[in-house]
């Protein structure tokens, strides 16, 4: 049953990331990424990476999926019925890419993998805290200056002059 | 289901089709869609190295750090090609060559 909704999950991750780069539409695009980030979502789950499946959702699915529709609802006239986005040179880079998974698959089918024993934890979220405040409380604190200046940037780069 | 390669492939499989999205789209927007898809392959990854590397917290604050970081990048690139837009009227990565006005 597990195994079933598993490998439900790859394939729509993987079917809407191709209509991500495949569709004619900018929007349809920007759709099938909302499907493909639930679908990472659930991978997270199986993963029992229970916190970060809930981080996935409200930064990805309700942060950024938002931005970008809103950038393609800002740089496209209204009047523009079907806002179309052609690709270019889709044969060499799908040569290329398709070079570059065979690389990538031939590299994982044939390393030695070490899967270590671990029980399932009850919740991720306390032990990320613990490490988060204590090794990795430097890397943390430049992380909100960095969201600090994005933020900034980001206004002001986007205001009109004057 | 439980192992490894198979999450492996996965994250493999969608970070190409990133790859193939930032190569091939003209669309500042559409490229921007796959450096998300990088990003979240990238996720998978880290996250499926700490589950069978014995529950090692570490990859899941990698993995958070990631996210915070596509967030701030997804605003910033967002902010650029609005004005972008504002200075050319189209977001066509390869009609955009001219650094001045």
């Amino acid at each position: 049953m597990a195994d079933m909704v598993f490998w439900i999950i790859v394939g729509i991750t993987i079917g809407s990331a191709f209509m991500v780069v495949q569709s004619k539409s900018l929007l349809y695009s920007a759709y099938a990424l909302l499907f493909t980030f639930v679908g990472v979502t659930g991978l997270y789950v199986f993963l029992w990476a229970d916190f970060l499946a809930v981080v996935q959702v409200v930064v990805y699915v309700g942060g950024i999926l938002v931005l970008i529709i809103f950038g393609i609802m800002l740089t496209n006239k209204i009047t523009s019925v079907n806002i179309s986005h052609a690709s270019m040179q889709k044969s060499a880079g799908a040569i290329v890419v398709l070079g570059f998974v065979g690389v990538l698959g031939y590299m994982v089918f044939n390393t030695p993998w070490v899967e270590l024993a671990n029980v399932e934890p009850a919740q991720t979220a306390e032990s990320l805290g613990h490490l988060l405040m204590m090794d990795y409380l430097l890397p943390f604190e430049a992380a909100s200056l960095l969201l600090l200046g994005a933020l900034i940037g980001a206004t002001t780069l986007s205001r009109k002059e004057n | 289901m439980d192992s490894l390669t198979n999450y492996l492939l996965v994250g493999a499989i969608l970070f190409s089709l990133g790859l193939y999205g930032v190569v091939t789209r003209r669309n500042g927007v559409a490229v921007l869609m796959g450096v998300e898809l990088i990003l979240n392959a990238a996720n998978v990854n880290f996250l499926a190295f700490a589950r069978f590397g014995g529950m090692n917290m570490a990859g899941h604050v990698y993995a958070l750090f990631v996210i915070v970081l596509a967030a701030a990048e997804a605003a910033v690139a967002l902010a650029i090609i609005i004005n972008i837009f504002n200075n050319f009227n189209t977001i066509n990565v390869d009609e955009v060559s001219e650094l001045r006005q």
